[in-house]
């Protein structure tokens, strides 16, 4: 079984040599004279102000439950998908019915939140 | 048969160490790449134990859409606060501690002490068959239907509740 995963194997380790490898060697061939100007916090030109960690806006807390929802609703939709015609022919309009049911109840949550102004940024 | 073991070992090692690495960490949002190192070999792992479908959810429902929610949370609480938050509270420390004494009892008794469920059958062939898509599309549809739709309602009310704290009133 495993075998026909090989290609994806060899894809994740030649991201992975190809990543570490231009970083390193970076690091490795590239001349290195650093003083204190190259080695402070890139702000765009301007001294550096305040820490790194400051506190985002709720706002992504709402992007990123959002993201998730949607994310999950659709990883259901792929093995309804891969399946469909197969239980088409077996059991009929009723396994259509049943992911219409289940997209409309999401539908549901999705008018009320482009109601709600969920999808805007303000 | 070997190459499912060899990978299975690799895949744990990895997954073991940046669990440690990730509980060890001081800053939060290092901890947070860590845990996605941890989700990426755990796919590995289910993976070889045969749940590709589980594996592909793995990676796209955890490494991708849980931790960008993790790194928001992490990045909405300040984490200056926490550390000075246990610095005056340091009893709180037992509690972490009995609590990790307790979910590793738990995860011991589990390994040691369950038996395999009923009905799995132990040929490698019908173990592949039951974690592909095809055969959990079958099952969703046909055994499964009525958790599938109380999975949208859930999905529905995790939406608004979302939505009610997030956003207080209409436009």
């Amino acid at each position: 079984m495993l075998e026909s995963y090989i290609p994806i194997f060899i894809v994740m380790f030649f991201a992975t040599v190809i990543a570490l490898g231009i970083t390193f060697s970076s690091m490795l061939l590239g001349p290195q004279r650093p003083n204190k100007e190259k080695l402070s916090t890139y702000e765009s030109g301007m001294k550096p102000v305040g820490t790194t960690r400051e506190r985002i806006s709720i706002k992504y807390y709402l992007v990123a439950m959002l993201f998730i929802i949607f994310d999950l609703e659709v990883l259901f939709i792929y093995p309804w998908a891969v399946q469909f015609k197969k239980l088409f022919a077996e059991f009929g309009i009723s396994i259509f019915i049943s992911m219409f049911i289940f997209l409309v109840v999401f539908e549901l949550g999705y008018l009320y939140a482009y109601k709600k102004g969920g999808f805007e940024w303000d | 048969m070997t190459l499912e073991i060899v990978l299975f070992v690799i895949f744990a090692l990895v997954c073991l160490v940046s669990g440690i690495l990730m509980v060890t960490r001081v800053n939060p949002v290092i901890s947070a790449l860590f845990l996605v190192v941890n989700f990426g070999s755990l796919a590995g792992l289910y993976l070889t134990l045969n749940a590709q479908f589980i594996a592909v959810a793995q990676v796209i429902i955890y490494a991708g859409a849980i931790m960008v929610f993790f790194l928001f949370v992490i990045m909405l609480i300040n984490p200056e606060h926490e550390k000075r938050f246990l610095e005056y509270k340091p009893q709180l420390k037992i509690f972490a501690v009995a609590i990790a004494v307790l979910v590793f009892l738990q995860i011991a008794y589990i390994i040691l002490f369950s038996k395999p469920s009923e009905g799995v059958s132990r040929e490698v062939a019908a173990s592949v068959k039951a974690g592909t898509i095809e055969q959990i599309g079958r099952e969703l549809f046909t055994k499964y239907v009525l958790p599938f739709e109380a999975v949208g309602y859930l999905l529905l009310s995790a939406a608004i509740g979302a939505l009610v704290l997030a956003k207080k009133k209409f436009k």
